[in-house]
Order: structure tokens, then sequence, then C-alpha cells
């Protein structure tokens, strides 16, 4: 898995609730929430996000509720990568049961600034910042979480029999 | 080395004699519950997965609590999703308006959670069942849907942090100021991917209500559960409540806990959360006076009988403070009867508060209660995070039901005591 994109940052503590606020979990539909992410942190957020861009924010991102509703919104606005120093458990699982890549590196997400254009080798281990010119090496997933992702996520890993 | 309660639980239910921290498991779900927020998404993937019906459909259960009573048409769409879902399904614990309450509060009453259970929930708050000494937790509406398939979720097993109880709590001080406090010292990521695990001689003077409460916000401390050793009150509750027969796991004498807390019941006060993190911890000595507008007292942390008790003990023949709206909220019909019989809710409208049926409503900012720019709260809710119950410059005060009575008389953040 590889992609490239221009950086968009954050701090610590970013919850679920500023990822994708309440009043709009009236709806499932991807694009409707998407027009609605992070706006409680950062209006100009869904208006300057580009398709591939690359979120990076500290520590315990997407902590509080357990709505799936904020990886999705994330991943509709076209985001191609979160890079966080850490992860909150249940986004962490939200994340990659519905395919959207995350990785935890505290060195990164320190290094990476906003606007830096960031390559990312999620199968090697590495993100290399076109800006700066920095490698930064990260953890591949386990082997069990890489079924999951291979086979596009739990939905499909459970329709085609990979995991039963 | 030994296993602590929740390695023994997940072992079990993974069919295997042992687990460490770190390993990956296939566990066997006891039960798997979404809301009418997460469950139309767990719908459509669960229909995307080419499955015609459920794996055990009294193994499912759906609760419309959180936009329900229905607060606008899509609201109302997605309840009618679960409800068409469920009637198709045959799904024997489906809760509409007129048997639901908040979900936390109405599974542990209706006795669909027993000791020893392994649980999984799309909502945050569904650890709040460790305090049945069982091992639940929040996942998202994929896994959920997952759940509903095949009866299974994956976990990593997980370390642990113990916490050892001693000592009772002083009078007005509850389950609440004690997990504030707790989170107040290790932090909202303090117990990130772990379990934190609850034992000591001090539970004895913790009710199965401060329980829930406490393994309630586990979460807010990023824990993968909360669970507590099962004593004889524990027994009580489940007996009263279930006819399933509950399975006690003890955590081995030589169990592996990355670090232990003890903690001192006698040494805790009242405990309020400032904006916008549930860390940001004083005891109501600590403040000045910080006027607010609103009070809710309800929810799945704060919502259940002693809660309401505690609270119209303290409002009793008082008057809210001119200018503060006070919303009390019964976590479901039963709490809403007995609350009644009780005469707190007369207590409550008297005292100039309104009562409103159960809904999770105003704790995620849904309806029923929701702040404007500048407005301060006072909240028996479980999370102070920006924008959370309204406007995004509005703040919320994260309390006991003990200290949100006496802020709503007093119209500032106050002890109980100010006002006895």
């Amino acid at each position: 898995m590889k992609m490239t994109g221009s950086v968009i940052k954050y701090g610590d503590n970013v919850d679920t609730d500023v990822i994708i606020p309440a009043r709009y979990l009236n709806t499932s539909d991807h694009k409707e929430l998407a027009s609605h992410c992070m706006e409680d942190i950062d209006k100009t957020f869904a208006a300057r996000v580009k398709p591939g861009d690359i979120l990076v924010a500290g520590w315990n991102f997407g902590c509080g509720s357990s709505r799936e509703h904020a990886p999705i919104a994330i991943k509709a606005s076209g985001i191609s990568l979160v890079i966080a120093k850490s992860f909150a458990r249940i986004f962490y699982r939200n994340a990659i049961n519905i395919g959207l890549a995350i990785v935890e590196s505290p060195e990164a997400a320190d290094a990476i600034a906003e606007g830096n254009v960031i390559t990312a080798d999620l199968d090697n281990g590495v993100l290399h910042n076109e800006t700066t010119g920095q490698d930064y090496a990260v953890e591949a997933f386990p082997a069990f979480i890489q079924t999951i992702i291979e086979n596009g996520g739990l939905v499909e890993s459970i329709r085609n029999g990979s995991i039963r | 080395m030994g296993m602590t309660m929740t390695q023994k639980i997940l072992a079990a239910h993974a069919g295997l004699d042992k687990v460490e921290a770190g390993q990956l498991v296939l566990v066997d779900l006891d039960l798997v519950l979404g809301n009418d927020i997460t469950s139309p998404v767990a719908i459509k993937a669960f229909q995307q997965m080419g499955r015609e019906t459920v794996f055990d459909k009294e193994k499912v259960t759906m609760v419309m609590d959180h936009f329900a009573p229905n607060k606008d048409i899509k609201a109302a769409q997605q309840c009618m999703m679960c409800r068409d879902f469920c009637g198709e399904q045959e799904i024997t614990n489906f809760y509409d308006v007129g048997q639901m309450g908040i979900e936390h509060a109405l599974l542990p009453e209706k006795g669909l959670v027993v000791s020893g259970d392994a649980v999984i929930g799309a909502d945050s708050h569904t650890c709040t069942y460790g305090a049945l000494g069982a091992f639940s937790t929040g996942v998202g509406s994929t896994d959920m849907a997952c759940g509903m398939a095949i009866g299974k979720a994956w976990f990593k097993v997980p370390a642990a942090l113990k916490f050892e109880l001693k000592g009772k709590l002083r009078p007005y001080v509850s389950g609440k100021d004690v997990i504030l406090h707790i989170i107040g010292m290790i932090g909202v990521d303090g117990a990130l991917y772990k379990s934190m695990e609850f034992v000591g001689d001090g539970l004895a003077s913790l009710t199965m209500a401060d329980r829930l409460c406490m393994a309630n916000m586990a979460i807010e401390a990023g824990a993968k559960n909360g669970i507590f050793a099962v004593d004889e009150i524990t027994k009580a509750y489940v007996k009263a409540h279930s006819d399933r027969e509950p399975v006690v796991y003890e955590a081995d004498a030589d169990a592996v806990y990355e670090k232990t807390y003890v903690i001192d019941l006698s040494e805790i006060g009242h405990t309020v959360a400032f904006p916008h993190l549930p860390e940001n911890t004083k005891t109501t000595d600590e403040i000045g006076d910080i006027p607010i507008q609103q009070v809710v007292i309800g929810s799945c942390t704060n919502g259940r009988l002693e809660d309401l008790e505690a609270a119209a003990k303290i409002m009793q023949g008082k008057k809210v403070a001119k200018g503060v709206r006070c919303i009390v909220i019964p976590a479901t019909q039963n709490i809403y009867l007995e609350a009644m019989e009780k005469g707190y809710l007369k207590t409550f409208i008297e005292c100039g508060a309104v009562v409103s049926t159960p809904t999770c409503g105003p704790c995620l900012g849904g309806y029923m209660g929701i702040l404007a720019e500048g407005e301060r709260a006072v909240a028996t809710t479980n999370r102070n995070f920006v924008g959370r119950m309204g406007h995004v410059d509005s703040e919320i005060y994260l309390a006991s039901p003990e200290v949100a009575a006496a802020s709503a008389i007093t119209g500032k953040i106050s002890a109980p005591e100010e006002v006895l």
C-alpha cells in the first residue's frame, strides 16, 4: 500500500465528537458526513481537504464515542492516511474495519509539519517526507489485521469466508 | 504467569486454556448490542456480508435510545430501519419507545448480561457491564455487523492496570467522584488499549450503581474495558435481574498488571471535570464561583435510581436557582416508575426541574437540552468535549448527581454540603 499527499495537522486528543458532531449522526450518508468532518475544531477542513491528503495528529486520536461515522467521514473526505502519535482503541479498529489506512508514529507525528508532502510505503513500513527529505520507520500491521486489510475490510472478509 | 479477570474471560470464550497480553484471539460473544445511531450502519454492513440471518436472535439486541423518541425525520428513518430489521430477523430483545431505556442502564436491569459474559456493543460505553464481572467493550458498527453475522469478534488480549480500592466513601461522595478522580490521575489515555480491573475491600462500600458508573467511564481513560471483582453485591444483583447462571472469574494471584494503584476511597472529595476533557479534574474546594445555566441529571453514567435518589434528597424542599434549567432524565422506564412511586419526580418538579422520558438526548448534543453559545452546564454525563452538548463555545462540567443537584439549587458549581 503506497500513497502520497500533503499534510493537514491537528493536536492531541482529537475526539470523535469534533471529527463528526453528533448533530449530524441522523444520517449515515458518506458524502454528507464528509461535508461536516472536523467542523467543530476546523471550519476550513471540508473546503480545503484534497483527495489523497494525509492527516497528522498527536496522542489519542479518535477518542470518545465509538461512532464509525468518524473514520467514514475522514475517508469520504479524501484522506488517504492518518498518522498519529497514538489512536484511541475503538477508532483504531473501526479504521481497519472500514479500510482507512492509519499508522502510529510519535516521531513522525512530531516532525511532520502542516503542508509537508509525505509518501507512505506501508508494506515496507517507511514514511518519506518529500518536503524535508526525512524518513520515519513505522511498524507493519500484525498478520491477522493484514488479512482483514488484504480482503478489503471486515465485511468482505466475512463475505468471502476468510474469517468465519 | 497467571491471567487477569479479563484475560480469563477472553480465554474461556476463545476456547483456550491460556492467553497472554498482545495475543490476537477470536472470541465467542454472549451478546451483541447496537443503538439507533450505530445499528443502521451495522445493518448495511450485515447485508453486504451476504448473510440472511443473525447468528442468534436471542443474543442480538437493539435499543432505540440516542435520538428516540425520534428527534427529527432522519432520526425517525433510522429507528424505522432498526425496527424493520429486528422485525424481519425476529430479534427478541428489540427495545423501542415504551420499553426502551438508555442501553447501558437497560441491559443489566433486563438481566441480559451476567458475570463472565463476553459482550460487544456499537457504543463506546458498552464497557459499563464490567461492573457485573463481564468482559464488555465498545466497538464500531462493522464489528457489530460481524458479531451479528458470526457471533464472534477479534481482540488483542489487553494488558491490565489494577485499582485496589480500600476504605469507605465519605457522605455525598459516589462512584462518579471515584472514577473522575482516577481519570484525573491517569489521564484520558492513561489506560489506552488496557483493562482497568477494580478489586479490594473498598468494593464493599460501592453499590451496583457506583460500580456501573465507574465501569461506564473506563473508556474515558482510553481503556478497552473496566471490570470489577465479583462479590456478594454483584451476585445479589445478577440473581435479582436474570435467570442465567453467572460465571465468576477471579484473577490469578500471579496475574500480570502493568501497574497497581492503591486508592483510599475515604480521601476522595467531590470531583468535577472541567472543560474540555474528563481528565481536567478539580475538587469543589479548589474552585471559585462558576455560574451555570443548565444542569443535566441522567445518562448511562448516572441515570439510575440511586442517582435520582441522591439528587432528590439534596433538592427536597428547595428551588432550582433563577436562570438555571435543570433537566432530570431517568435512564429506563422502570427507574422512571420507581422514582415516581418513591416521590423523587414530584420533588424534582416541585423544585422547578423538568423530568424527561428516558433518552441519551442532551449528553451527546442530540436534543432535549442543547447549550447556546457561552453557556455552562453541570452534567452527570461522561464527556465534556468541545461542542459535545451544543454550541462549540459552550462548556460542560462533569460531576456526580450530588454535585449536580446542589449546583442546580445554588446556580454555581457547588458541593452538596453548601445546600444541606
